[in-house]
């Protein structure tokens, strides 16, 4: 689209609110919307209609002195109260429809595009963060569509018709009434924006305070052993103090907004009564036609001021929607190779080649995308097939950049990776992850069974090689001491799992998807001394057969590798076998004299 | 002590009440500005009617009341020249309104307030005076939740339901009252209806509650979903699930939508349903109000006065429904408050002593365990001389950490299990607050505090003095990495802040123990993050500083613990060793072992 457009615009906001951002959103709904509104409209002029009907009970019954026609009036009434009800269940259904629906449809949008961006982006951007945007982002820009238009539908349609019914009745009276609005309009206005201010406000201190409660409660241990609990309280106090005198602020300015409201429609009254009183004298009805008006006016001001101020704030929600939403991958599938081998989402695999393993860095310089250094450069190395290849270095080295070019969650910046001989952005990302095989450092499983996570990585697993895939693992025990085994439930994020336990279950998930290749972030998690056996054990039989990654903390598990990376302040600094790194005396002979030495007193001590 | 016990039995709503504390005058004056705001409400018809019917239409029929009012103002023919007074009167009456209104939204949002802000102060205060036990046996996510969340619940009730609970039925007191004044046949009709709409919008309302809580679930489900999904991106890209991830994620959506269109059907349906029922309640009143006028049983200004309090009445009798039927959450909120105050606070022994302690530190015999079945610490038994270093080596488990736990207090040494002595006296005899005021303890793991540096490491004296600051900082070796900030020691730190390495975090929050110049120093492998080079610099500054203070040392690394006076070696919970670093490096021990691996470490690892 014209997304240079909107680079240039995106500092001034977006034009017109962002509605145009929102509209393919809206699209789908038209009829909906278009039958949402003309039920709206007819719901609308009923209640225009409601004070006509009492001045002419005024009018004709009571003052003419006569119930001939009172059937027919109460026929009328009826009719009026059943369509008018009809019409608003339609005009409500339908609103809550479209806005459940763009909601739903913002989410899935926003959802499987996030699929498709690259790790930079996640980097730059925290969980926390995407997971507002997908949840409640939506919700606003719902809600906008639906009932900010409905609202200023129903009461734009009241205000200009109850306007249009008192000039054509008395033209001079409608007028003294009417000059109340825009006064009225312009006090709102002003009261709104301070509003959205003083709300924001409070929620600023309102989250200071549970950040408060949150330090006082993980920090319980230090607090007490600083003696600073009357420190803390204090601070607390203040905050609270503060909160107090914020939501008093803004409950003072609501009161403000509502109070006027109420006295406009009450000055409104007045004016009636002042300029239009001679009416009652022959039309008791008119008169009272002119009071309701008067009277209901300035609340559809109010809300239509309201819908103004909700496109207003909404415009936030907007912009950082259409921007998640526009933000290309940095790594992406030329057009020939998604014809090729399909996307994400549609797979060609017919025309996917078996993969064989072999693995070579071409010349690789890379530079993570928000940094500014080049971590690797003109980097040079083959890993043919079957060979177990080992990273150490300290925690936070960038022990990771090796495998997130392999497993192309970054592209190099400069150079090639070849896999199988042939450029890894000649074949689509698709067929390379489902040939990799992946254990993270902290297991992260998904809430559901052990089945659905263990058929993560292959789907259509049959049940014996779940039970072979477990048992290589040593995970088959897990699943015994599991309440309902195979298909219990293991909660959000398994977290009924001990990590250990976790641990066995992702690599048994590795195993199932038979991948050529296989990363492995060792864990550094502290688990039980048997566990940790298992883990080890499990590791050995997994790599057999397999290129495999393995990102090491502890060296004494790597040593037997093929070749060990040794990486210090992100850059490989060491590379070879054991006994060579050893003999060179260096930062590995260092690093791993440490890690014995501290490994062993702990074996001492227990 | 007493308060402790009646703390025990305290029921909830005794618990909400003292919450109240401070904001009933507040609550007394919304509920008077209600009434008044209520009044003026119904005065209003009231002027209308005597305008239409005595001013305007000349009828002679009037209360004496209005007839008393009317003659001040020179009698119903003379207002009928100056309808501008009658209109005056109009806006006095709404001005009194707004200004009852304005004063009863204001104190109302001030009572509510008062009561949140005194259930977080008090709930504040009393969490951080638990003892540290109850801190380690609950969930923290669970008790922020409640001291967040269901504090909001509470306040809403008391601020939305309650007020207008009040305020609801004075409308309807007050309505009914002046219709009956003007037609009492009337008023019956208006009232038939009435318990109908009640009760209808009793019924769906709460029949709403239950969905609404249906979709609650199934949003949560669908938020950790994405939750899950965002924080396991790496598995999901590595096994190439994209599309399962996107058709999981569709399908749930589709399924939340759908409870969601159910809901948008109820709930249209409860609006069009109500909104009928009151509609054909004023049509009863309009069609027989108008047939009694007809008949002369009414008079034209009463018939419309007579239209506005029954449209008065409708809304309260609907939000009646709606408010009753949300009551029932406030309940389960005071109830999760009241479990946390329910807890004990960390209470002194009666005759607490404060007495000096730069003295010896006995441990007598000491034995603990967290759960009353495993001993994590057996037969503890040693002194430590007033100024002097005791190290103490022992693996994860070994029971090191809890030894110090213990003699600050943050657990008690359970009676006739031992006891730990300081120049004698019981440490339970010591008052809580006095004995930890003068232990300065470095965690393995330090917190620090969402505040700058110079306010964190100034923590625990009032008022920051940056020299003094300084000085610390720079014998904890904290001073270069500090300079290297922008924003030197005006750099924002902790949870909002910038994230500090584990080692600089480690210096941080020894200078911080530093800042306190106390008797008794305990390092927890407090320099475990820390290079070797620092770690010495670091050893070798505290030495200068701290001449007098005992010093205990917690560490596996012998480097750091020779100097002490006094090594212990903790094992399963025992002591299996005792000495100075010259003796134990040949007692043939587990000391002496390590102490070979470490001092020839290079030499053991080469052969392996």
């Amino acid at each position: 689209m014209s997304s240079k457009k909107t680079v240039e615009k995106r500092d001034r906001g977006l034009p017109f609110f962002g509605v145009g951002k929102i509209l393919p959103f809206v699209k789908p709904y038209r009829r909906t919307l278009i039958t949402m509104v003309i039920c709206g409209l007819l719901g609308s002029v009923q209640d225009i209609g409601m004070p006509l009907f009492q001045r002419y009970s005024l009018n004709h019954f009571v003052q003419g002195g006569t119930v001939d026609t009172l059937g027919w009036f109460i026929a009328g009434y009826l009719l009026m109260i059943f369509t008018q009800s009809a019409a608003n269940y339609v005009a409500c259904e339908h609103a809550l429809r479209v806005e459940v629906s763009i909601n739903r449809d913002i989410r899935n949008a926003m959802f499987s595009h996030m699929q498709t961006l690259a790790f930079s982006f996640f980097n730059q951007n925290s969980v926390g963060y995407l997971h507002a945007r997908i949840m409640s982002d939506s919700s606003r820009i719902g809600s906008l569509a639906s009932w900010s238009l409905m609202d200023t539908i129903w009461h734009s349609t009241y205000l200009i018709g109850s306007v249009v019914v008192m000039f054509s009745i008395n033209a001079k009276l409608a007028l003294f009434v009417v000059s109340i609005i825009p006064v009225v309009a312009v006090l709102f206005s002003v009261f709104q924006k301070r509003l959205i201010e003083v709300n924001r406000e409070v929620r600023e201190i309102n989250s200071t305070i549970t950040g408060n409660f949150n330090e006082g409660i993980t920090g319980a241990k230090t607090i007490k052993s600083l003696v600073i609990e009357d420190t803390m309280i204090d601070k607390f106090v203040n905050d609270t103090s503060k909160m107090w005198h914020k939501s008093v602020g803004a409950a003072r300015l609501r009161g403000l907004f509502a109070v006027t409201m109420n006295f406009a429609s009450s000055a409104a009254l007045a004016v009636v009564l002042w300029r239009g009183g001679y009416i009652a004298t022959e039309e008791v009805g008119t008169f009272s036609l002119f009071m309701s008006y008067a009277q209901g006016m300035m609340e559809p001001v109010r809300w239509i001021i309201d819908a103004f101020s909700d496109l207003v704030t909404t415009q936030v929600n907007i912009e950082r929607v259409s921007k998640i939403l526009e933000t290309r991958s940095d790594v992406t599938d030329t057009p020939e190779v998604i014809e090729k081998y399909g996307d994400s989402f549609y797979p060609r695999k017919e025309n996917w080649e078996e993969m064989k393993g072999d693995i070579e860095f071409r010349d690789v310089s890379f530079m993570y995308p928000d940094g500014d250094e080049y971590v690797l450069e003109h980097f040079d190395l083959k890993i043919p097939f079957g060979t177990n290849i080992a990273i150490v270095g300290e925690t936070g080295a960038g022990k990771s950049t090796l495998v997130n070019l392999v497993c192309r969650f970054y592209e190099p910046t400069d150079g090639q990776i070849l896999i199988d001989g042939r450029d890894a952005r000649e074949r689509s990302q698709l067929w390379l992850h489902s040939s990799i095989g992946y254990v993270q450092q902290t297991p992260h499983l998904f809430s559901g069974t052990i089945r659905e996570n263990l058929l993560y990585g292959n789907p259509d697993a049959s049940e014996d090689q779940i039970m072979r895939a477990l048992k290589l693992c040593s995970a088959d025990e897990v699943i015994e001491r599991v309440p309902g085994g195979l298909v219990g439930d293991i909660g959000e994020g398994g977290d009924t799992l001990s990590t250990g336990e976790k641990q066995l279950i992702s690599f048994a998930r590795a195993i199932l998807s038979d991948p050529r290749i296989l990363v492995l972030d060792e864990a550094t998690a502290s688990v039980d001394t048997i566990i940790e056996q298992k883990i080890q054990n499990a590791i050995d039989t997994i790599i057999e057969g397999r290129t495999s990654i393995v990102i090491a903390h502890r060296i004494s598990t790597v040593k037997n590798a093929d070749i060990i990376l040794v990486v210090k302040d992100g850059k490989i600094v060491e590379r070879g076998k054991h006994d060579e790194l050893m003999a060179l005396n260096g930062y590995y002979h260092n690093l791993y004299t440490r890690q014995y030495e501290d490994e062993v007193t702990s074996a001492f001590l227990g | 002590m007493n308060s402790v016990k009646e703390n025990r039995n305290i029921s909830d709503s005794s618990l909400l009440y003292s919450f109240m504390k401070g904001s009933w005058g507040y609550f007394v004056l919304s509920i008077t500005c209600s009434f008044i705001a209520s009044g003026a409400d119904m005065v209003i018809p009231q002027i209308l009617r005597c305008a239409i019917d005595n001013v305007i239409g000349g009828s002679d029929e009037m209360t004496s009341i209005v007839r008393t009012i009317t003659g001040w103002f020179g009698g119903t023919q003379r207002l009928r020249q100056d309808l501008w007074i009658v209109s005056l009167a109009v806006m006095a009456v709404a001005a009194v309104k707004a200004v009852a209104q304005y004063v009863f939204r204001v104190s109302n949002t001030k009572g509510s307030e008062t009561l949140a802000k005194t259930m977080r102060d008090t709930l504040f205060s009393h969490i951080e005076r638990l003892p540290f036990e109850w801190h380690m046996k609950n969930h923290t996510g669970d008790i922020i939740q409640r001291c967040t969340s269901d504090i909001d619940t509470l306040r809403r009730f008391i601020s939305e339901q309650m007020t207008s609970v009040v305020r609801i039925l004075i409308m309807l007191i007050l309505s009914m009252t002046f219709m009956f004044s003007m037609n009492p046949r009337l008023t019956f009709i208006a009232l038939i209806p009435t318990p109908v709409i009640f009760i209808y919008s009793l019924v769906y309302q709460s029949r709403m509650r239950t969905k609404f809580r249906v979709c609650d679930e199934s949003e949560g489900v669908l938020s950790a979903m994405a939750q899950e999904n965002l924080t396991g991106v790496r598995v999901v890209r590595a096994f190439g699930r994209e599309k399962y991830e996107r058709d999981r994620f569709e399908a749930h959506n589709e399924q939340y939508t759908g409870l969601w269109r159910e809901m948008a059907k109820l709930m249209s349906r409860f609006w069009c349903v109500s909104d009928t029922l009151c509609g054909i309640q004023v049509l009863v009143v309009i069609a027989v109000g108008a047939w009694l006028a007809v008949k002369g049983r009414m008079l034209a200004g009463e018939y419309v006065a007579f239209i506005s309090y029954n449209s008065m009445m409708a809304w309260p009798v609907r939000q009646l429904g709606r408010v009753l039927s949300e009551m029932s959450r406030a309940g389960v909120s005071v109830e999760r408050i009241s479990e946390i105050q329910r807890a004990d606070e960390e209470e002194n022994e009666p005759d607490a002593q404060r007495p000096d302690l730069d003295k010896d530190i006995r441990f007598e015999h000491v034995s603990f365990s967290y759960d009353g079945e495993t001993d994590v610490l057996t037969d503890i038994d040693f002194t430590m001389k007033a100024g002097s270093t005791l190290g103490i080596l022992g693996g994860t488990g070994s029971g090191k950490s809890t030894m110090v736990l213990l003699l600050d207090k943050l657990y008690e040494v359970q009676r006739g299990r031992g006891r730990i002595t300081i120049g004698g006296v019981d440490i339970r005899d010591i008052d809580t607050k006095h004995l930890r005021e003068n232990i300065g303890m470095v965690l393995q793991e330090p917190f620090l505090f969402s505040a700058s540096i110079a306010e964190n490491i100034a923590i625990t004296s009032p008022g920051i003095d940056m020299e003094r600051v300084r000085e610390a900082s720079a014998a904890a070796c904290l001073d270069e990495a500090v300079e290297g900030f922008a924003k030197g020691y005006d750099t924002f730190v902790g949870e909002r802040g910038v994230t500090l390495s584990g080692g600089q975090k480690q210096r941080a929050a020894i200078a911080r123990t530093l800042m306190k110049d106390t008797p008794i120093m305990i390092f927890d492998n407090s320099l475990s993050a820390v290079d070797m080079e620092t770690d010495a610099k670091i050893r070798a500054s505290l030495e200068k500083r701290f001449g007098t203070a005992s010093i205990i040392l917690i560490s596996h690394r012998i480097n750091t613990l020779s100097k002490a006076d006094k090594i212990i070696v903790l094992d399963h919970g025992r002591i299996s060793e005792e000495g100075t670093h010259d003796e134990l490096k040949s007692a043939g021990g587990i000391y002496q072992k390590i102490y070979e691996i470490q001092s020839g470490g290079k030499e053991a690892a080469d052969e392996q």
